[in-house]
Parts: C-alpha cells; structure tokens; sequence
C-alpha cells in the first residue's frame, strides 16, 4: 500500500516540471529561424531617389533597421542613436539601411528630417521585404556580416551599449 | 455504324445552329473560365492564409485579421498561389521566415504531438480512474444490516399475515 501514498507526488513531479520549464521561458521570445542564414536579398528606392540592395552591399557589415513614423516612442528614442552610430563608424566600412515600413511618405519624410539621417532609407511597398525578414513589429533591428549573414537580430528599441557591441564584433570579423 | 451514319448525318443537317453556337461560344467560354479561376483563386488564398497567425495579432489569422501586416501578408499569399505555388510551399516560406509559430496549428510531429496527444490520453486516463472509482463503489454495496431482534422480527410477520387474512 505504500506505492499509494508515493502516486499523488509522483504524478506532481511532471507538472512541477512543465511548471518549471514554462515559467523560465518567456512566451513572447520567438527565436528567428534566420538567426546564421543568409539575410534574404532586398532591392529597395530610397527616398533620396537612390537604389539600396543587399547585393550592392556585399562585403559590407550592415546594420539593418526597420522603423516607421507612427512607432513612438521605440522608434523616436532609438532614431538618434542610429544617425550617431552611422556616423562614428561610416568610415571603418559600416553601412546602415533604414526600412520604413507601412508608413504614409509625408509622415515617413518629416521623420526622416526630425532626426537628419545621412544613411540611406526607403519605404517598403507590400511589406515585402518586412515579411521576407520575419519582421512582427517595430523597431527591429538586424546585424548582418561581412558574409550576409544575419548574425543578431535585436526587437525594441537599441540601447548603446547593445549597437556598439554588435557593430564592434562585426567589424572585426573579416 | 448506322448510330455513326445518323450523328454526322445530324451535325449536316443542323449547321446554322452551330455556326450561330460557335459564334457566342468565345465569349461565353471565357468569362465562364474566368470567374472560376478567380473563385477558385480567392478559395486557394483563403485556404492558406486561415493556417498562418497573424504576426501582430491575438489568436487571429491571416485571413481574418483587420490588420495593415496581415493584409498585406494575403497579398503575398495570394501572388504566391497565383505563382503555382502549393499550400505546402506557401506555409514553408512563411516558417522560414517567422519559425512554427506562425503555424496556427503546431504539425503534428516530435515534441508537439504531446500537445496533440495529451488531451485523449487523459480523458483515457480519466475513464480509467472512474471505472476503477464506479467499480469499488458498487463492490461496497452490501452493507452490513443491523441485527434485528428476533421477536420483533416474528411480530412483524404475524402482524403482517393477520392483515392479510383480516
């Protein structure tokens, strides 16, 4: 009769360890399945009438930012840092793009002039290239290397210390 | 033979009708075609965009949400469908892109058939603790019957049986 009396904690332990596994997960952390693949290739018009693609940019560490007008505050907190960053590191062979996504282009431009990026940005029509990079929201920001490899993809607003540490290790990465 | 001889002779004998058939039969043929590929086309999109989440949402679909990234994303469905692709190939490019949790419903393989499996495996479990339950209960039905004086016992029945005599 003693195997009676053991069934109740038993039969606990898997609970207490889906529990323990569903609780020290966080629900809304969706790893990308493009984490160390190949960023899908884009060719966009900027809003400075130029063309902005990956495969020009080949060779090329870049920092790819998706953002839009009506995204306040992550978008307007981070947008500063973004032009700082450009600008510190445009010379040691750093590119940045911008995507604007689902945006109006009037609101899109007055952004664009609120904040004085000097790096290239274009809208992105249907979304398309949001889709194609697994984009859910903005701001989300993806570094990819000199390979076109995504090797980091950051959701939210960046924070300094996070830009420079990523920016840093894909410079030096040859 | 005769059944051959009397068609073509029907086809000789009937050739104003079918010129004047012929004559609609483009125009007919084509918006008819038409108007079911286009059904058959929003059917197809329908189909594959009610099994993606939309990203943005809570519990919705592609093809039921209201949003900007979901309308955009049947947009994309739809050109995909119209490039041949199948329902297999569509919901491949979207995991590639957003992971299995773009899926609505989890495939039914490794780790997730726990979630498919689980639920009848306890309602088989809990058939199981009620039969057992059910069966003790019926076990302990005869219960003890408290003893009886055997002169009250004896009165009863005499009682009884003068009643039924009286």
């Amino acid at each position: 009769m003693t195997w009676k009396k053991l069934l109740i904690p038993l039969a606990s332990v898997p609970i207490i360890l889906l529990l323990a596994y569903g609780f020290r997960t966080d629900p809304k952390a969706i790893p990308s399945p493009l984490m160390q693949k190949s960023a899908p290739d884009f060719r966009l018009k900027a809003f400075d009438g130029g063309e902005v693609s990956l495969a020009d940019l080949k060779g090329k560490p870049l920092v790819l930012n998706f953002w839009a007008s009506w995204c306040y505050p992550a978008c307007y907190e981070e947008a500063p840092l973004l032009e700082a960053t450009w600008k510190r590191h445009k010379d040691q062979g750093l590119m940045m793009v911008g995507v604007d996504i689902q945006d109006t282009e009037a609101n899109a431009r007055e952004f664009l002039q609120r904040f004085g990026f000097t790096f290239p940005n274009a809208p992105d029509p249907g979304s398309r290239v949001s889709i194609d990079y697994g984009v859910y929201g903005v701001p989300e920001t993806y570094f990819i290397d000199r390979q076109g490899r995504i090797v980091y993809k950051h959701v939210g607003a960046l924070t300094p210390a996070l830009v420079e540490a990523q920016v840093q290790s894909l410079l030096k990465d040859q | 033979m005769i059944r051959r001889r009397g068609t073509w002779a029907n086809v000789r004998r009937a050739p104003w009708w079918l010129t004047l058939g012929m004559a609609f039969l483009p125009w007919g043929g084509a918006a008819h075609v038409h108007a079911a590929t286009n059904f058959d086309l929003e059917d197809r999109v329908r189909e594959s965009a009610s099994e993606l989440r939309c990203v943005v949402c809570q519990n919705l679909s592609v093809a039921d949400s209201p949003s900007d990234l979901a309308k955009e994303m049947r947009n994309l469905v739809r050109e995909l469908v119209q490039q041949g692709k199948s329902r297999e190939e569509i919901q491949a490019y979207f995991v590639s892109r957003y992971g299995e949790f773009v899926l609505l419903s989890p495939p039914k393989r490794g780790f997730n058939l726990l979630v498919w499996g689980l639920p009848f495996l306890a309602i088989a479990a809990g058939g199981g603790v009620v039969y057992l339950v059910a069966r003790r209960w019926t076990e302990q039905a005869p219960v003890d019957r408290p003893a009886i004086d055997p002169a009250y016992a004896e009165r009863v029945q005499r009682e009884l049986s003068d009643r039924e005599q009286g």
